[in-house]
């Protein structure tokens, strides 16, 4: 079945979103290799003198990276970090974070709508990490948004889907691709959001702390995949308060 | 002048890629803000640095 996510005119096959963080260089191309993955964060930093490691040696090929602005606090200095990133020659996309709250690291959808814009119009693919607000997330599509990423839960946590409803409305309202990004702890809440229609799971910590980081990225690629099976053929409806059989019901045991 | 917020030696006649190979940075995998404006690599040879440059130099590490 063709089944393609599309982000910026690309195609990818995975619906999973990898972070890069908390893994060491080694396990990478193992996480991003059992994970499915065709697209991975990175961050920018300042570089240290000397030839040391870089983590674009340990990235498969034919990956396609996408470069956070983390650190950023407002949109003046996403745009920069995009600018720097992109000067390092990866590619077109950029995943924008605006986060001025150090206790909850929530993002800042007024700063990310404006350097949407920005970028947008340099001909960035925007990919905003956001708060799910319906409306925040229809300026940041009318800035040129080419996906929204709604946090599920704050970044790290391993809550889950506390934000559900709200993703849900994005689901229903937003034509760009959804991708639930931060909070997400098990391969059983990338399944329900994926269930629910979102069109990608990004995760980092849930597999990065694992016992078996490894094996982690293997569950959450086919937890993604279920649950985008799920929704393609329409969840099986609920009912309340009463059952219907399965079975047919013997006729012979009463007459 | 200053080299990610630290005073660094210069030596005279420096261009941005002498001083960035000097320090044995790999060129492909970093990017150069020079007085708060971005140099493409191909710039490195034609710009000369002065001491009363700032310069940052940023690469990309593990992040979500």
């Amino acid at each position: 079945m063709d089944d393609k996510l599309i982000i910026g005119g690309h195609e990818f096959n995975s619906r999973f979103i990898l972070g890069s963080g908390k893994f060491s260089l080694e396990m990478t191309d193992k996480v991003i290799k059992n994970g499915g993955v065709e697209m991975a964060t990175l961050a920018l930093r300042r570089a240290n003198v000397g030839g040391s490691e870089n983590i674009l040696d340990y990235m498969p090929e034919g990956i396609t990276l996408l470069p956070n602005t983390s650190g950023a606090r407002n949109a003046e200095e996403a745009v920069r970090i995009a600018r720097l990133a992109r000067a390092i020659g990866c590619g077109d996309f950029v995943k924008i974070e605006v986060v001025h709250d150090s206790k909850y690291l929530l993002p800042d959808n007024y700063e990310t709508v404006k350097a949407t814009e920005i970028l947008a119009k340099e001909g960035f693919i925007v990919m905003p990490y956001m708060y799910p607000d319906l409306n925040a997330a229809r300026d940041m599509v009318n800035a040129g948004a080419a996906a929204v990423m709604p946090l599920a839960a704050p970044i790290g946590s391993n809550k889950g889907l506390s934000t559900r409803d709200f993703i849900k409305i994005l689901v229903k309202e937003i034509d760009v691709p959804i991708i639930v990004d931060a909070g997400i702890g098990r391969p059983s809440q990338a399944c329900e959001a994926m269930e629910m229609g979102v069109d990608a799971i990004m995760a980092n910590t849930a597999v990065a702390t694992a016992s078996d980081v490894g094996l982690m990225a293997t569950s959450f690629r086919l937890a993604i995949e279920a649950g985008r099976k799920a929704y393609l053929a329409g969840l099986g409806r609920v009912l309340e308060y009463k059952a219907e059989a399965s079975s047919p019901l013997t006729g012979f045991l009463r007459d | 002048m200053i080299l990610n917020g630290e005073k660094v030696e210069l030596k005279a006649g420096q261009t941005v890629y002498d001083f960035l190979c000097g320090l044995d940075y790999n060129i492909n995998r970093i990017a150069v803000e020079l007085n708060y404006e971005i140099i493409p690599r191909e710039k490195f040879k034609e710009i000369t640095l002065t001491e009363a440059d700032v310069m940052e130099v940023v690469t990309f590490m593990g992040g979500g």
